[in-house]
């Protein structure tokens, strides 16, 4: 019942394929889905129908300078991932800094939606990316160990916390700003409790704590999973203080984004940065591109239609594919393996039959997060570059980084385990699996990818996804041919140096999930040990 | 005072006061036609009903059209009649059947765990029973603070270790004492964590099992605390902190703002879960048993927001 905004679009766009020109009539349908989509994803109802009606709008504008080139459902895509940038941007992820004395800034939001944990967050990015000297002001006096929270996040960071005993917090945020001029410190971060829009009380207390310190940032931490209450409370908080910006938080999540939308709308205060985790150092400058994109699960939209566009010959580039598709084992296919293994249960059990993989198996944890990562660089390549990996060079990894919102190093993660995965489909070729793959899977996935409907495919569901969960059953088949075949005590061997974990999560630099070790005290401590060093590295540097 | 009884209170406290959402659409003697039926959907969405919004709008469109809505107390009768069909009418509150009944709490980062725990803590302890509470959020820091603080406000026992202890040795040792003890409920709390996060999902079902190994059957109740002001997440979260952690019930929280906490109807309607309690507030008595009446009859009264003021 419930669809992923992805999905819902792609089915929306699906729609268009074939189609050579969006009209009024055509556009309707699609347009319908896209207001559920977006709905589904929390965004505002009342966002959400001026949100369509400025597609509505522009698609149709655009109809009219139609090129040949371009499929009626890349111009829905492009015209829904314009709007959706347009509404989210523009980009401007500054904080305010004071001309003169030191930089106030106000977090304020609702009862736990990270405001402590991103006020360390931006002390950090203020220390280590500006070389400033931030003061944390503990102006929460109500929420149980708040003061001692905010302490023991300075004490990580070796930033300095200000809090006095007995003050009310308006008294305790005056003094903090009076306490950084004196010490000389350059940024005063002040972390106020949480509240209620809805309590009168409270509010007044924010807003006098703005009105003696004012600051030069005021800004509102959101839960990236709120509902349609975002905008009640973002409208409340926004005509107490004047806010100068939002951060989103857990955005590492799957929270579709629905509130990035509606808060800007309702502000129109700059989206400034992202939260992407509980560490420290989870903390990213916003990108209406990049979660625009995550939004409809695609890389660099405008590219992409540039390259329709560019398409000349279409029978041509149709063979082409078809060659290298049926000849080789690409990114597409990795990604489709990726899916099955995690949608197909039975793919795991045959694959534990492999020799010298069951014991490993345990740890071969293919999560949801490290798929869309895969996902996120893979429609942030070319058509070709998926197709032929081995054009991937390094100008190329950089440009499909920066689409994605990752790092190189994750390009070159992602290239390592295609190859090892290519040797592995060899094995598993030998040993009678090809015939899953090779023919069967291969069909269904080229029905839904090619040259024309790139962009449908690109958008991760409808048209190729589905094909692929057809593919998937018929993998599903023979793998149980191959259960039966290897009861019968054949064996294949993996390729050397193949290593199962590398297929799973932990795989990833930055990836936070990592596989569960068997007797691992506590999954965080890893990444625990890692902060450490690097704190380690860092005091040893001073 | 119930639910809707203290949220008018609390809002009509606020400048705009509260007027009966679905009153509010008949205002000015208003027919039934699609056009008031399309704004009552949007009064749903406003109460993150999602999907379930449109469901419900389009059985009211059929019931208008084979002319069996009069007016605004056919609608209000009918609508309220399917809200409560979505809903549990069992009882919703725990039962200590057993010494001691364990309880694992569980859900997002700053959905409102600690606190529905210290809110439970002083439900039973103020009945007499002897509670005790674990701190196996061992990661947040000064989490395991501000459960102490909880603890000693409430006046239950508390289990704490250091800063990065193994939650799952906390709460064995948590059990442990109690049964040394003889307390009659155990509640652990747990830190918070995304649901997406698979490794954590797995420290989940490590708890659950060394908890099993030291009492068996336990834990008995796992209340997923989910944040009321949370959209369709919400049913993501539930998904899969069943599938990991085997979650009994739900305890929504933050329902003292203007959230109506709406997901819960696909929650039920996905997984089944009950709800059962609901947070109203950041005080220990700020806790109530759900009660469906009081619970739909908040989502009728939600006035309109528009988002363009
Ligand atoms: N996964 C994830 N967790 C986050 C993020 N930001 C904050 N958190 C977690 O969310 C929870 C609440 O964060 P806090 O910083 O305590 O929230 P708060 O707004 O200060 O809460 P109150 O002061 O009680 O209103 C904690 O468990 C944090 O670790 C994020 O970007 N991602
Ligand atoms: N208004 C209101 N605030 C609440 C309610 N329940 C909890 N809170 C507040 O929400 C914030 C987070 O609550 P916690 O109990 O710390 O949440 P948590 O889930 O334990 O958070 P983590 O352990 O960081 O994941 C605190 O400021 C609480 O006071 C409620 O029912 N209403
Ligand atoms: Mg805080
Ligand atoms: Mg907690």
């Amino acid at each position: 019942m419930f669809q992923s905004l992805t999905q819902r679009l792609s089915g929306a766009f699906d729609r268009f394929r074939g189609e050579k020109e969006l009209t009024e009539s055509n556009i309707e349908e699609g347009l319908r889905d896209v207001r559920r989509a977006l709905l589904d994803a929390d965004v505002h109802f009342q966002v959400a129908k001026d949100f369509v009606d400025s597609v509505r709008e522009r698609a149709l504008g655009q109809a009219k300078i139609a090129d040949k080139g371009v499929s009626a459902s890349d111009q829905f895509v492009a015209a829904v991932h314009h709007e959706l940038v347009e509404l989210m941007g523009p980009e401007d992820a500054r904080l305010q800094m004071a001309k003169s004395g030191p930089t106030v800034i106000l977090m304020a939001g609702l009862q736990g939606a990270g405001k402590t944990t991103t006020c360390a967050k931006l002390a950090r990015l203020l220390v280590t990316k500006h070389a400033k000297r931030p003061l944390l002001v503990a102006a929460d006096v109500k929420r149980p160990a708040a003061v001692e929270q905010l302490r023991v996040l300075g004490r990580k960071l070796n930033v300095p916390v200000f809090h006095q005993e007995g003050l009310g917090p308006a008294d305790v945020c005056e003094r903090g700003v009076a306490h950084a001029r004196a010490q000389g410190n350059d940024v005063v971060i002040l972390d106020t409790a949480g509240r209620l829009h809805v309590d009168d009380e409270l509010m007044d207390e924010v807003a006098e704590i703005a009105r003696r310190t004012s600051p030069d940032d005021q800004i509102l931490v959101v839960d990236s999973m709120t509902g349609q209450d975002a905008v009640r409370s973002a409208q409340e908080f926004h005509s107490r203080l004047s806010l100068t910006g939002v951060i989103l938080t857990k955005f590492d999540g799957d929270a579709r984004g629905g509130a990035a939308l509606s808060l800007k709308k309702v502000t129109g205060c700059p989206i400034l940065f992202l939260g992407t985790g509980e560490k420290i150092e989870d903390l990213d400058a916003f990108s209406a591109e990049r979660v625009a994109g995550r939004i409809l699960g695609m890389g660099d939209v405008v590219g992409l239609v540039e390259a329709a566009q560019d398409k000349i010959d279409e029978t041509e580039a149709q063979a082409q594919y078809e060659r290298l598709v049926m000849g080789s084992f690409t990114l597409e296919d990795m990604l489709a393996q990726l899916r099955m293994i995690q949608n197909l249960g039975p793919l795991k059990k045959v694959m534990g039959m492999l020799p010298g993989v069951g014991q490993q198996l345990d740890n071969l944890d293919i999560d949801d997060k490290h798929i869309k990562r895969i996902e996120a660089l893979c429609t942030s390549m070319t058509a070709r570059e998926r197709l032929q990996p081995d054009l991937i060079d390094m100008g190329r990894r950089r440009r499909i980084a920066r689409g994605a919102g990752q790092d190189v190093g994750a390009v070159n993660q992602l290239l390592k385990q295609w190859k090892q995965m290519k040797q592995l489909m060899k094995v598993m070729k030998k040993m009678g699996m090809g015939a899953g793959m090779g023919s069967k899977a291969k069909r269904a996935a080229l029905e839904g990818f090619s040259p024309s409907g790139e962009l449908a495919a690109d958008l991760g569901g409808g048209g190729m996804l589905d094909k692929l969960g057809g593919a998937a059953r018929g993998l599903g088949g023979a793998a149980k041919g191959l259960g039966s075949m290897m009861g019968l005590g054949g064996g294949g061997g993996l390729p050397e140096g193949f290593d199962p974990s590398m297929l799973a999560g932990g795989g990833v630099p930055g990836a936070r999930g990592k596989s569960a070790t068997r007797k691992a005290t506590s999954a965080r401590d890893k990444d625990k040990q890692k902060a450490k060093n690097k704190q380690k590295r860092k005091n040893r540097r001073k | 005072m119930g639910l809707f009884d203290r949220l008018k209170q609390r809002l009509t406290r606020t400048r705009t006061a509260i007027s009966d959402g679905l009153s509010g659409l008949f205002r000015g003697g208003r027919e039934i036609d699609n056009e008031l039926l399309d704004e009552l959907e949007e009064m749903l969405f406003t109460s993150d009903l999602g999907s379930e919004a449109i469901e419900l709008v389009d059985q009211l469109k059929r019931q208008h059209k084979r002319g069996e809505l009069k007016g605004e107390d056919d609608v209000r009768a009918s609508l309220r009649a399917a809200l409560l069909e979505r809903l549990d009418t069992e009882p919703a509150e725990i039962v200590l059947a057993h010494s001691p009944t364990v309880v694992l709490v569980v859900g997002v980062n700053g959905s409102g765990k600690t606190t529905s725990i210290a809110k439970l803590a002083q439900r039973f302890t103020s009945q007499g029973k002897r509670v005790i509470v674990g701190a196996a959020d061992t990661f947040r820091a000064a989490a395991a603070d501000q459960l102490e603080i909880w603890a000693g406000r409430v006046g239950c026992d508390i289990v704490r270790k250091n800063e990065g202890a193994d939650p799952a040795a906390v709460a064995y040792e948590t059990v442990d004492r109690a049964l040394r003890e003889g307390h009659d409920l155990v509640i652990i709390d747990t830190a918070g964590r995304l649901h997406t996060q698979s490794n954590l999902m797995k420290e989940l079902e490590k708890v659950r099992r060394v908890v099993a190994k030291r009492l068996e059957g336990a834990p008995h109740e796992v209340l997923l605390v989910i944040d009321g002001t949370n959209g369709q997440n919400a049913i993501n979260q539930a998904k899969q902190f069943t599938q990991s952690a085997e979650v009994t019930g739900l305890v929504v929280a933050k329902l003292d703002g203007t959230a109506r906490g709406g997901a819960i109807f696909g929650i039920r309607r996905e997984l089944g879960l009950p709800v059962r309690y609901i947070g109203t507030g950041e005080t220990v008595e700020a806790l109530e048993a759900f009660e469906p009446q009081t619970f739909v009859d908040a989502i009728l009264a939600v006035r309109q927001v528009s988002a363009n003021s």
